[in-house]
């Protein structure tokens, strides 16, 4: 190992100082789509939690919370108990497998419109827009020393930020806890701490990576931009320039340069102050405000739109060999994408499916092992069970137990001569359940036999059964 | 795509190698400022907190904080926070206790903790004893009695524990002394027969007599048994001590003196009497 080449005069620099971006306003049909995509989901996210539903009396209704103490998770018409995760665990997967297909369709279309990380950034510069003004004031302002009118600005534009990053902050404990109830407790000092910590924490990051990290989250902190690589391919539609047309650059002369007039209006839009005319990059979150920003100039220049678009490398090769480019459904609709749409459906119905056969009562049996089994003094093995059963009514109901297997088995509750018992509203009950065969049955000799429990609810007949295993004695 | 225009070739180290060369793609200096800040933290937080290691102990920190400390501060917590219950219990009939839902919760859990700390080493976790002397409180077949009162007095008080005085003692003769091998043989065959297990018949038949004769006393004509004097019922299918040939000739041969001790004193009555339902309600309880 040798090296070829005399050391430099300045030593590399490992560490690099953020470079400031300015992002110019823009207007056009993706910013329009935009504005209204930050709307909505903003409306979503600080409304829900004071979403009312009435779900009787015993119950919250608050239409969208997680009761953490409580263990429940209430969505409008939908409640959901700890041993029902799987359902939420089923829409994480959706979740996943939407990424992949929309990544696969649209590359990082998520990233570029619905990314909170993006939506609160655009939101923070356009209030930043609104202070200081557009691109070029903010660069004076920026380039200037700090006196009386930049410290003014300043002042009023983190105190505008700050107010939007408490809100935001505040906004997410409300999902955990009856929204009203909880924003007087706040206001009266009287609130857990854990709120106040969450709304503390939340307000910071939310204050910091949307007015100061921006950009150096999607590309240093955010794992994604690493993975949507893999689910790109060459028919997906990503923004991109189409470099046979604009090139060369530079001052518009006939027939000697392309269509790109080196305007830099792409690069002064852009969010992540990049140059989209470098091709596909790692920093590009597809937010098409370049796209919006180089049409403009087209139409003030007279060529055609599309210099920079919606476009797949596929297309780029044909449009280069002088073809026509594909039809988008053509390039939305293809194997890859109907395979994820069809798991991602599948997944869905599957949820739905599971969601609307969920019984309203509900048992769980776990068999007594230490011991297995207990000889009683007449002989007879007696197993012991813990039933956990399930009421999900919203008022008190009696259920009674029963079991049905090979041998006539005897099935007895611990503390009550009867098999009835009364389980609480919207509850989960623990009964010891004994279960006894005399000495000349086969269960109480045979190592294992198959036992079914059944619980029946007394107000409306429903039954559900769990099915369990009678330990005998067979030595 | 190999582009002229490309002006965003990154810098290079300087670096090469057989003309390899390598890129410099600088880290963000935010994200060094970062690690700064985590050692900073790390620092302050072994000031605070207790960490660095010594010969007998480590730096307390400056905040006082040990787990040790919050585990006492909660046990007093909760200690405190039941002791209405406790009197509440100490005061109630042991009968009248399970009428009560929130004293019914508190001693199945609570007598389940006491059990697990004080009893589970000889009676087991399960509370399903060793066949050997530790009997099985599942079962409904009790040496000195099932019911609470009976349970009660045997927590206690416990069994042949000396030092105290209400304890009770079973006192089986050793009939080694007694009786000859053939007779002992005869009588082992007579209580396997009323036991319900297999036996010799015609020496069961010798056995009878001797059965009347020495053991009716305390186990009843029938061989019933009898809690009072902790003489176990040998008609049942439950034998402490296994129910094969050996044991049962050992047991009458030379007679067995099971201990349990006494719990007044060390567990509070309150725990006393948690166990002791707790107990009750294991299955077996009469």
């Amino acid at each position: 190992m040798t090296t070829s080449q005399p050391i430099p005069q300045e030593p590399p620099q490992l560490y690099a100082a953020r470079e400031p971006i300015f992002p110019k306003r823009v207007s056009g049909k993706f910013r329009a789509l935009k504005w209204w995509i930050m709307g909505v989901t903003l409306a979503i996210y600080y409304l829900t939690p004071w979403i009312r539903w009435d779900r009787g009396p015993n119950l919250p209704d608050q239409a969208v919370l997680v009761d953490l103490a409580g263990r429940r998770f209430y969505f409008f018409w939908i409640e959901i108990w700890p041993h029902e995760f799987y359902l939420v665990a089923g829409l994480l997967i959706m979740a996943g497998i939407g990424l992949f297909l929309f990544t696969a369709a649209l590359g990082r279309v998520w990233c570029g419109y619905t990314c909170p990380q993006t939506v609160w950034t655009d939101l923070f510069i356009l209030v930043e827009r609104w202070i200081e003004g557009d691109r070029n004031a903010r660069i004076r302002l920026w380039r200037s020393s700090y006196d009386l009118k930049k410290w003014r600005l300043r002042l009023t534009k983190w105190t505008a930020w700050l107010l939007i990053a408490i809100a935001t902050g505040g906004a997410w404990v409300f999902y955990f806890a009856d929204a009203p109830t909880l924003l007087v407790n706040l206001l009266t000092l009287e609130a857990p701490f854990v709120a106040y910590a969450s709304i503390g924490v939340l307000t910071a990051t939310t204050f910091v990576f949307g007015g100061f990290m921006r950009e150096q989250v999607c590309i240093y902190m955010c794992p994604w931009p690493r993975i949507q690589a893999a689910m790109m391919d060459e028919e997906t539609l990503t923004v991109s320039y189409r470099e046979h047309r604009g090139e060369p650059r530079g001052k518009k002369h006939e027939n000697r340069t392309g269509d790109c007039i080196d305007c830099m209006a792409c690069v002064n839009v852009c969010p992540m102050g990049i140059d989209i005319r470098d091709g596909q990059q790692l920093e590009c979150i597809t937010c098409a405000l370049c796209i919006d920003a180089c049409d403009d100039i087209m139409d003030k220049i007279g060529k055609p739109r599309g210099l920079i678009d919606y476009l797949t490398l596929s297309d780029q090769v044909r449009e280069e060999a002088g073809g026509a480019p594909r039809p988008i459904w053509q390039h939305i609709l293809r194997l890859r994408t109907m395979i994820y749409t069809a798991i991602w459906a599948a997944i869905g119905v599957g949820l739905v499916v599971a969601l609307f056969i969920r019984p309203e009562i509900d048992l769980t049996v776990a068999p007594e092992r230490n011991p297995i089994f207990v000889t009683l003094s007449d002989g007879s093995i007696r197993n012991a069970y813990e039933v956990r059963l399930r009421n999900k009514h919203g008022d008190e109901r009696e259920f009674r137990l029963s079991i049905t297997s090979q041998d006539p088995l005897r099935i007895g509750l611990q503390g009550t001569p009867t098999l009835r018992v009364m389980v609480p509203a919207d509850s989960s009950f623990n009964q010891r359940v004994y279960i006894t065969a005399r000495s000349d049955l086969e269960a109480a000799s045979q190592s294992q036999s198959d036992v079914r429990i059944w619980v029946e609810d007394m107000t409306n007949g429903d039954r559900a059964h769990a099915d369990t295993v009678f330990h005998g004695d067979s030595q | 795509m190999a582009d002229k225009n490309n002006t965003s070739e990154p810098d290079k180290t300087g670096h090469s190698w057989d003309g390899i060369e390598e890129y410099n793609n600088p880290l963000p200096r935010w994200w060094l400022w970062t690690f700064y800040v985590t050692i900073v933290w790390a620092l302050i937080y072994t000031i605070l907190y207790p960490a660095w290691p010594g010969i007998n102990s480590a730096t307390p920190g400056i905040l006082g904080y040990s787990t040790r400390a919050n585990v006492a501060e909660e046990i007093e917590a909760v200690s405190e926070a039941n002791a209405g219950l406790d009197a509440r219990l100490v005061e109630t009939e042991l009968g009248e206790v399970m009428a009560d839902a929130d004293l019914a919760r508190y001693v199945t859990a609570g007598g389940a903790a006491v059990f697990r700390t004080y009893c589970a080493q000889c009676h087991g976790a399960g509370a399903a004893g060793v066949v050997g002397g530790y009997p099985n409180l599942l079962d409904d077949d009790w040496l000195w009695g099932g019911t609470k009162e009976e349970v009660y007095q045997t927590i206690a008080h416990g069994i042949r524990w000396e030092t105290d005085d209400d304890t009770r003692y079973s006192e089986m003769p050793a009939f080694g002394e007694v009786l000859s091998s053939a007779e002992v043989k005869s009588v082992v065959e007579f209580v396997l027969q009323i036991g319900g297990e297999d036996h010799d018949a015609d020496r069961a038949a010798l056995g009878a007599p001797i059965f009347a004769d020495n053991c009716a006393s305390c186990h009843g004509d029938a061989g019933i048994g009898d809690p009072s004097l902790g003489a176990p019922n040998l008609t049942d299918a439950i034998w402490l001590y296994g129910s094969d040939r050996e044991a049962l000739s050992a047991t009458v041969r030379y007679a067995r003196f099971g201990i349990m001790p006494a719990w007044t004193g060390r567990l509070t009555e309150s725990q006393l009497r948690q166990v002791t339902l707790y107990v009750h309600q294991l299955g077996g309880g009469e």
